[in-house]
């Protein structure tokens, strides 16, 4: 097994398209060193991008739209002062990962390659409209995040190509985000439903622009349009909630397993994202 | 594929020969001879291995050892000065803040790290931050009692 830490973009693009057996790209390793040692993967080629500087780095602002580096860790995320009040709901989805020893390491481009469909960072970036740019030998290409995941581990991402940033859209007066997700225990566990919202209002408290996004409800995070769209146009009254509510648990095609049953998560989604929605409504209103 | 790397330990540098395979823990341990880290899970559930690289903490189990050329790490061996055991160890005994004692190295790396960027903690801080540390023994109060009281003694010092 090789190891090799590019410093640009073109040489980590070169290593992947020059290897024939299977290369992994190291970010924070937090999944890729628990697959190996569980012999889930044996990569022939290990790229760590953690030189890139791009990959490293966070810049822009509010107004003119993030940059985040897809090996930029949650706990330098968590850090950001202007980010955690532009975007504080994109934060908590990756601040919630692990303990602080995960903290220190795990980054949103390894959670989202990981390709789990209860991946914490994930669903506030779908609903805050966020693409990625991924790395191959024809350039830099811009997808939504939302596109990336396509199946349990499945990414619509090729062999020789990597997520290098994420970008996010300019932070629009009166909006703001949240991620809210629910775990059997209060620490260390896996969403068992998380919901991110992203909406906008009109200063006065009416709701012009809302999405919804959940994760570990369906082989993959989901964008639910028709949640988004009960939103428009309210101020987030009681009945409008409930309408949230019913959407949530419609988009709802999630597992059975020992950490909740279908009735439990699909209840659930419901529950969660209404209180998403809420935190996101009184932020939005408080800007 | 062996890797040729560099980088300091408690201040010290050091030079190791290590596979591509290879953790910082295992690198530790069976290059290093330092075996005050210790193995747990092996999968950064536990925190038991966990040391500071450059002023974060991180599991050692879940780091490759080739990652680590010029980064600089912190481990259990590198917190008493000499003799003198440092505030926290001193309050780990004094509160019988271990059993068994095989977490212990991780949580105290792990607790000097907190005390570093927080001098005075709320209980609640101390708790959510050694929540990735385990420990089977203790019910973790008597853990949460002696951090609580070395950053208090630490801050009057």
């Amino acid at each position: 097994m090789r190891y090799e830490a590019p410093v640009s973009l073109d040489e980590a693009v070169h290593l992947l398209a020059a290897e024939k057996g299977v290369a992994k790209i190291l970010a924070g390793g937090t999944d890729l060193l628990v697959q190996m040692k569980a012999d889930l993967i044996e990569p022939d080629l290990i790229v760590d991008i953690k030189g890139i500087l791009d990959a490293r780095t966070i810049s822009g602002t509010g107004a003119s739209g993030y940059c985040i580096g897809a090996a930029v860790t949650g706990a330098e995320m968590n850090e950001h002062a202007t980010l955690r009040n532009d975007w504080p709901g994109i934060v908590e989805g990756a601040a919630v990962i692990g303990s602080t020893q995960i903290q220190s390491r795990c980054t949103m481009g390894g959670n989202l390659c990981n390709g789990s469909p209860a991946a914490d960072s994930i669903p506030a970036l779908i609903a805050a409209g966020a693409t990625a740019s991924v790395a191959g030998p024809s350039g830099l290409r811009e997808i939504p995040v939302r596109d990336i995941i396509v199946g349990p581990r499945q990414l619509a991402i090729a062999k020789d190509e990597f997520i290098a940033t994420f970008q996010l859209p300019p932070r629009r007066a009166h909006s703001a985000d949240a991620y809210l997700r629910f775990t059997p225990r209060t620490e260390m566990d896996i969403a068992i439903v998380g919901a991110g919202v992203n909406l906008e209002t009109d200063g006065k408290g009416q709701i012009t622009a809302a999405s919804v996004a959940i994760g570990a409800i369906a082989p993959t995070p989901v964008l639910v349009e028709a949640a988004g769209k009960v939103l428009i146009g309210t101020s987030l009254d009681t009945d409008t909630l409930e309408a949230l509510d019913a959407a949530a648990r419609a988009a709802c095609n999630p597992i059975n397993d020992k950490r909740g049953t279908v009735e439990y998560r699909t209840k659930v989604a419901g529950v969660i994202a209404r209180r998403a929605a809420e935190t996101a409504y009184q932020r939005a209103r408080s800007k | 594929m062996k890797h040729h790397i560099s980088f300091t330990v408690n201040g010290d540098p050091v030079e190791a020969l290590c596979d591509t395979e290879q953790t910082l823990l295992d690198v530790l341990r069976d290059e290093l001879d330092m075996t005050g880290t210790k193995e747990g899970c092996g999968t950064g559930d536990c925190g038991t291995c966990s040391v500071i690289v450059d002023n974060r903490v991180v599991c050692a189990c879940l780091i490759l050892g080739c990652e680590m050329n010029g980064r600089s790490v912190e481990t259990i061996e590198g917190m008493a000065d000499g003799d003198k055991l440092h505030p926290l160890q001193q309050k780990f005994l004094e509160h019988a803040a271990l059993q068994c004692g095989i977490c212990t190295p991780g949580i105290l790396v792990a607790a000097k790290n907190l005390l570093e960027r927080n001098s005075d903690p709320t209980e609640t801080e101390v708790r959510y931050w050694l929540a990735g540390n385990l420990c089977r023994c203790t019910g973790y109060d008597k853990i949460v009692r002696a951090v609580m009281d070395a950053a208090a003694e630490m801050r009057g010092a």
